[in-house]
């Protein structure tokens, strides 16, 4: 199948999913680019001679909105008619042949509107300048005379109209302005406005194509199991009774996994399951989680740790307080658990090696392709397909399509599509890193803070992930949220002496960017620490922390929104107790007030959290509040339950009878603050996730007087001394 | 080679008695609107209706069905129940990636059909689909409008 013969599937695979209206994201045609079938206006923008307008997105969509939120922000500056826009996925080659033209296509740290935001404006606003220009030679006037309003351009001199989709043709051939001037925040019509997403039809009626639906005719499946002990390997493998079974087209070593080819995906899982395999624990044999918990244990006290913040001398402050207050805390390995489990399709031939996918950064899935291919990037392309959930997990690691490549390479010509099973998704994660926390504070005889040490002992993400990204050994990832200074994540407080250190301890368990990353863990450290704090000096935890905030307004502008609305300082129904945080992070400022109650069998009941954010600028408000409850039930259901264990090397947690996922009974009302003040971009997917587990845990120990230092909650039994 | 009524089709699928009903949709009948998340009724993203009833097709064998028995996945689900769920749920852009979707508007439905005016606590005890990117908010408001819609309220 020739990349024509691709296109046409394509487009009928996005055609057919699209019955309700707006197209679902597709490819854009190769024809169409080479041959101009429908011009470009630039790289952002084509209109369609029906006056559609489809605005090409390089970042992905996951469910986080962010499509919608760049395609509102290209059609305010080209003073589109909304109802007109529609989307499309460059493909990774596309940009790689064209110079990046649509920059970075990663879409992690919740960088997918604030970093592409300015050139998408640029582009679709030099647009606008050449549509505009387009109709004005056509009518022989100054095209400071003409004028648009929804993608319909006139001249009020004479009279006359015309539409973007009828002048695309002729903008196309001019030349694009340079610096072209955007719109004040403050007059957006499109942007800013809380309008429904692009493409949900498919996702009501079964028709949204994922990466796992993806059919062709003559497709093979494959099932994997890579081996599951970190740092162990594969010994052996006896294959005899599987190759038998039926629709069984091939039994192949990629790596350390077995992989079985079949004509259907249950086919290849069920005789996978009849291949007897041994594993070779290597140095894994007796790595478990205690033995993990010694190692984090010895890290705390450690005299070797990076710095990540540090001004003054805390010790002398620790050692002339008055009183001082010492916490341990400690996070576990977590896992995405993304609804749809890790696949990919692939088809090698030795010219040519073509991915079809589910990825949060296309980029890294084509460079990996090529690598595992062993072709030039020019010969390989990724066909960027939706994604059932990513969280990180399709951003920290394209294993799984290293994995289909080098199947495909085992049977050349032929497509083949490989899905790991929920167990080896559980099994083979890039986890919520593990670390512990030692908090020492002293406080002076007035309860005023003096001093703060923060000992982080764990596993850094950046050394096993991107080691080219550590900084002399040092990982600047670990300290998120509590940098001195920076518009990423910054310390909202000011404490007189402070020290914030990790000690690097990294087990072979393999860490991943998971939603929120380092600050949830960083955030539950220091915001629950901040209580203990408060508790000690006696002074109320909102005021003991508006001390500290005096040079950190819009630290202390959301905390304080989401104190008032919430209730702060005034009495709660019976029985239900509330707690605060803060935190800063991905350039956006957010705090939560929660409020739960505890009953007599220990059982905790989160009824309600208030949340509020200061994003800089609120592209689509509604979408916003879709992602705060989102990151909230993601961020309770990993505070409430959730924790990889680990024995001989493997995860326990198989699947989500082990690895309880939250769901609707446990699901908070959320009441949400949108703060935008201006001036900067924050993102939006991750920030509210920090603030979750620490406000509720802060709320138990007010329910309960039990501080729950390790995570998950479910470890601590809460009923009342 | 099993026969199996789905959609109110009657279609040959070649596959093992053991299969479960879930592969049998997705890889011989190549419908993919019913999806694959746990694969031990967990999550009830392969939710499907068999005789009316919903069932998470990944552990129900299709030796376990036969010919008779009306299967309905998402693509084939229709009537005042389903399409006032589906319009409630583009109402209040429920989705965000889609990928539970189809399980929980098929689980919705049911729980309409059994108790038009569903309690919070019913939706609590009924809904018990996982949806990783936290859609339950607005799932809840959504079932609520739709049932009302269906009551003509």
């Amino acid at each position: 199948m020739n990349a024509l013969d691709f296109n046409r599937r394509t487009f009928l695979v996005g055609a057919g999913a699209s019955a309700g209206g707006l197209t679902l994201g597709f490819s854009i045609s190769d024809e169409a680019l080479a041959q101009g079938a429908t011009p470009e206006v630039n790289a952002w923008v084509v209109i369609r001679p029906d006056d559609t307008i489809v605005v090409r997105i390089g970042r992905q969509e996951m469910g986080q909105g962010t499509i919608t939120g760049l395609a509102q922000l290209v059609a305010e500056e080209l003073e589109a008619d909304w109802a007109k826009v529609t989307y499309e996925y460059p493909t990774p080659g596309q940009n790689v042949a064209r110079k990046r033209v649509w920059g970075d296509f990663a879409t992690s740290g919740s960088r997918g509107i604030r970093n592409s935001e300015k050139a998408m404006r640029e582009g679709a606003a030099a647009a606008r300048m050449m549509l505009l220009q387009a109709a004005a030679d056509e009518w022989k006037v100054p095209v400071a005379e003409v004028s648009v309003a929804k993608g319909v351009i006139t001249h009020k001199g004479s009279n006359r109209s015309t539409t973007y989709g009828k002048v695309a043709g002729a903008a196309a051939k001019l030349t694009p302005p340079t610096n072209p001037p955007l719109k004040d925040p403050k007059t957006w019509t499109i942007a800013g406005k809380p309008l429904k997403r692009l493409a949900q039809d498919g996702k009501v009626n079964g028709k949204q194509v994922y990466s796992i639906d993806f059919q062709a005719p003559g497709l093979l499946n494959a099932a994997v199991k890579d081996c599951p002990i970190w740092g162990g390997s594969l010994k052996s493998f006896d294959a005899a009774a599987a190759e038998k079974m039926p629709g069984v087209k091939k039994v192949l070593k990629i790596e350390n996994a077995v992989v079985v080819v079949a004509d259907t995906w249950w086919r290849a899982k069920t005789a996978l399951d009849a291949v007897k395999i041994e594993y070779d624990s290597g140095k894994s044999a007796n790595l478990d989680s205690k033995a993990i918990d010694d190692m984090l244990n010895e890290g705390l006290t450690a005299t070797e740790a990076f710095i990540g913040n540090q001004s003054g001398d805390v010790q002398a402050a620790i050692k002339g307080a008055a009183r001082t207050v010492e916490a341990t805390y400690s996070m576990p390995y977590q896992n995405h658990a993304p609804m749809e489990p890790m696949n990919a399709t692939a088809r090698w031939t030795a010219d040519k090696c073509e991915v079809w996918t589910s990825t949060q950064n296309g980029e890294a899935a084509l460079a990996t392709t090529s690598q595992a291919a062993g072709l030039p990037l020019d010969k390989c392309e990724v066909y960027r397909m939706d994604l059932g959930g990513g969280f990180g997990r399709r951003a920290t690691s394209q294993d799984y399509v290293r994995q289909s490549v080098l199947i495909a390479k085992e049977m050349p010509g032929q497509q083949i599509k490989l899905i790991w099973s929920r167990e080896e998704d559980q099994l083979r994660g890039c986890y919520h890193p593990i670390t512990k926390c030692k908090m020492t504070g002293s406080l002076d005889k007035d309860g005023n803070l003096t001093g703060l040490h923060m000992r982080i002992s764990g596993q850094s993400i950046l050394a096993t992930i991107r080691p080219e990204a550590l900084d002399k050994g040092r990982d600047p990832a670990t300290f998120q949220g509590l940098n001195a200074g920076g518009a990423e994540g910054r310390l909202g407080y000011t404490i007189p002496n402070i020290l914030v250190d990790h000690a690097m301890r990294n087990p072979p368990v393999r860490p991943g960017f998971w939603r929120g990353v380092n600050n949830n863990q960083n955030a539950i450290y220091l915001e629950c620490f901040m209580d203990e704090l408060a508790k000690e000096a006696g002074v109320d935890a909102l005021e003991f922390r508006r001390k500290l905030m005096k040079d950190h307004p819009k630290h202390l502008a959301v905390l304080n929104a989401v104190a008032e609305k919430g209730g702060w300082g005034k009495p709660a129904e019976k029985g239900v107790f509330r707690g605060l945080a803060q935190h800063m992070g991905y350039g956006s400022y957010v705090a939560a007030c929660a409020e739960v109650s505890v009953n007599d069998a220990g059982t905790l009941k989160v009824h309600r959290i208030v949340a509020a954010t200061d994003c800089g600028h609120a592209v689509n408000p509604a979408q916003i509040e879709r992602q705060i409850e989102g990151s909230f039930a993601y961020g309770l259901g990993a505070a409430m339950f959730q924790e990889i264990t680990i024995k001989g090397g493997k995860v326990v947690e198989e699947n989500f009878d082990s690895y309880p996922i939250l769901r609707m009974d446990d699901m908070p009302a959320v009441e949400s603050i949108i703060a935008p003040t201006g001036g900067f971009w924050g993102g939006v997917g991750e920030p509210t996730i920090f603030v979750a587990a620490p406000a509720v845990l802060n709320a138990i120990f007010a329910a309960t007087g039990k501080r729950v230092r390790n995570m998950p909650i479910k470890n601590t039994d809460l009923r009342k001394a | 080679m099993a026969k199996l009524n789905i959609n109110g089709k009657t279609l040959d699928v070649n596959a093992e008695p053991d299969t479960p009903l879930l592969w049998a949709i997705r890889e011989q009948l190549g419908l993919t609107g019913t999806k694959y998340g746990c694969g031990v009724a967990q999550c009830g993203a392969c939710t499907v209706y068999v005789d009316g009833e919903p069932v998470r097709s990944c552990s129900l064998p299709i030796s376990a069905v036969n010919a008779s028995q009306k299967i309905i996945t998402i693509e084939g689900a229709s009537g005042k129940i389903v399409e006032a769920v589906q319009k409630a749920w583009l109402e209040h852009d429920v989705p965000q990636c889609g990928y539970c979707q189809s399980g929980q508007i098929l689980a919705a439905a049911s729980l309409i059909k059994a108790k038009p005016t569903p309690s919070d606590e019913d939706i609590n005890r009924e809904m018990s689909n996982i949806c990783r990117c936290g859609t339950y908010n607005r799932i809840r408001t959504a079932i609520k409008q739709a049932a009302a819609a269906v009551r003509g309220a």
